[in-house]
């Protein structure tokens, strides 16, 4: 039986080495906001995975993402001052196409809108755990 | 059955239903009120533990409820099932009962759920779920923001407005106010919700889902066998559910859900549309659920929810009754309502809703929502004149 199922046949089914969630914050240590592309249908994806949700092809490319998108859609989380006051949190649509949940920073809250242009940069928290990276958005 | 559309239409019928410890019910696990819940749905139906040879539910506490459930009521049954897709697993479990009583396999069903959230933690049990990091490192107040990105995008698309969330809220109380049973009965206007606390913009505290107590229970059994019952049976007429994604940032478009597929499938089986439909129970979680459900489920057209929805159009004294109970928002939400959906549609048809009951009902529309607007089931059920 060949050809059965076009794109995910056994020979090409070849795993990474690592988790993609790892790889991704190896990219994020690096400054670098890096996500995946299908090599078979062509399509960016994020979150990171281990197959394509459009195809499932595991032939899967990290590529630096342009760090261009628009606001979908936007919240502002209500929090007393003492728990860290409000903040935004918006779902942005990348231009290479995926979707992922980010905040608007530079900013009042009440200023992000859907549909404004923005431009990813990669934040870095530091605490007692060490460093937590996160890619935020600032208006473009 | 050749093409599949045919399915378990009328294949079986609820003949008993119940809750218990809507509200608050301090002093007994989760698991107890639903075993409570079961022995009052089980009165109600006029049957024995022995009489049930199939288990089908949820607890939010015990991921092992099939077999605890069975256990403590002394059930042994032939088959059981436990589905994991939130809040609308009942009416999934609904389907997955009635196909295993066409097939053979069983006779008789129990469907149970029960949750102590509020007596417990005092918060919303967020049912052994959680976030991917990737959604989780940006604070969202889970799952309120997820729905609230959900209505964001809604008003910007279609000029939904905050009024026309508050409508969905104010239409809830009024008919909670026609249920003894319902947790919150006060007064409450437009105004009232419009200004009460922020939680996540656009919701405020009364867009919200109640923090509850609750369980309930249904009886479901073959529609041959169900003439035998005390109670009128209620049939399962059409059944049908999708799933497009777990986590909201992964939801194709915030302003479809997949309740515009589970609904017209459901439809199709039971051979009716939404005009033959006399009482509307849907997971109202929030306010923007009752408006996305209403347009998704083909009740209105795409973006028309808000205005649908206004001037009590779904509340008592308007033309379409939507919640009847008082649905998540005022009458009972202990973590996964769906149950509560389909208890009030069973009830409604058999005309045992006194103050809010709806004259003449004859078939009941009851959806389930699990997730984040993630995995939506339609229910249709009718009484013996539409069979």
């Amino acid at each position: 039986m060949t050809n059965a199922l076009p794109g995910t046949s056994p020979e090409k089914l070849v795993f990474p080495d690592q988790s993609p969630d790892t790889t991704y914050q190896d990219f994020l240590r690096n400054n670098q906001f890096c996500i995946q592309h299908c090599n078979e249908c062509q399509n960016f994806l994020f979150y990171p995975r281990l197959c394509c949700p459009h195809c499932s092809s595991v032939d899967l490319e990290w590529r630096e993402a342009s760090g261009k998108g628009t606001v979908y859609a936007v919240s502002i989380v209500r929090q007393r001052p003492e728990k860290g006051g409000d903040h935004n949190v918006v779902l942005v649509d990348l231009d290479e196409g995926p979707r992922l949940m980010s905040r608007v920073d530079g900013i009042p809250n009440e200023d992000v809108k859907i549909g404004m242009k923005v431009k990813a940069s990669i934040s870095v928290n530091t605490d007692e755990d060490g460093d937590t990276r996160m890619v935020v958005f600032r208006e473009a | 059955m050749t093409n599949g559309t045919e399915g378990i239409r009328g294949a079986a019928a609820f003949v008993g239903a119940a809750t218990d410890g809507i509200g608050e019910a301090p002093g007994f696990s989760g698991q107890e009120l639903a075993i409570r819940a079961s022995l009052k749905a089980m009165q109600d139906a006029g049957i024995r533990a022995s009489d049930i040879d199939g288990v089908f539910g949820a607890l939010s506490a015990e991921s092992m409820c099939g077999v605890a459930v069975s256990e403590y009521l002394g059930i042994q049954p032939k088959y059981s099932n436990n589905n994991k897709i939130g809040g609308s697993t009942f009416l999934s479990l609904t389907h997955t009962a009635a196909m295993a009583i066409k097939n053979g396999l069983i006779e008789t069903a129990l469907i149970y759920y029960g949750s102590n959230q509020r007596s417990a933690f005092g918060r919303l049990a967020v049912s052994a779920t959680h976030q991917s990091d990737y959604e989780g490192l940006y604070q969202p107040r889970f799952p309120m923001t997820s729905y609230a990105l959900a209505a964001s995008r809604h008003m910007h698309e279609y000029g939904t407005t905050r009024e026309q969330l508050a409508e969905v809220a104010v239409a809830a109380r009024q008919w909670a106010q026609l249920n003894p049973d319902a947790f919150m009965r006060d007064p409450l206007t437009i105004e009232d919700v419009m200004a009460s606390r922020v939680i996540s913009d656009p919701f405020s505290v009364r867009d919200c889902c109640l923090v509850t107590d609750g369980a309930g229970a249904l009886i479901m059994t073959s529609a041959e066998r169900a003439k035998d019952f005390r109670q009128k049976p209620v049939y399962l007429l059409g059944a049908a559910g999708e799933h497009w994604h777990k986590q909201i940032s992964a939801m194709p478009d915030l302003t479809v859900t997949a309740a515009s597929k589970s609904g017209p499938r459901a439809f199709e089986m039971a051979g009716l549309k939404p005009s033959d439909v006399d009482v509307i129970e849907l997971y109202d979680a929030f306010t923007i659920n009752t408006i996305l459900f209403l347009e998704d489920l083909g009740f209105c057209p795409k973006g028309e929810g808000g205005r649908f929805v206004s001037d009590g159009h779904i509340a008592p004294s308007g033309g379409l009754p939507v919640n009847t109970n008082g649905g998540g928002l005022s009458c009972v939400h202990p973590g996964m309502y769906g149950i509560f959906t389909l208890i009030e549609g069973v009830q409604q048809l058999q005309g045992e809703c006194a103050g809010r009951q709806i004259e003449d009902a004859k078939v009941a529309l009851c959806h389930g929502s699990g997730g984040v607007l993630s995995s939506q089931v339609t229910n249709i059920l009718g009484t013996e004149e539409v069979l």
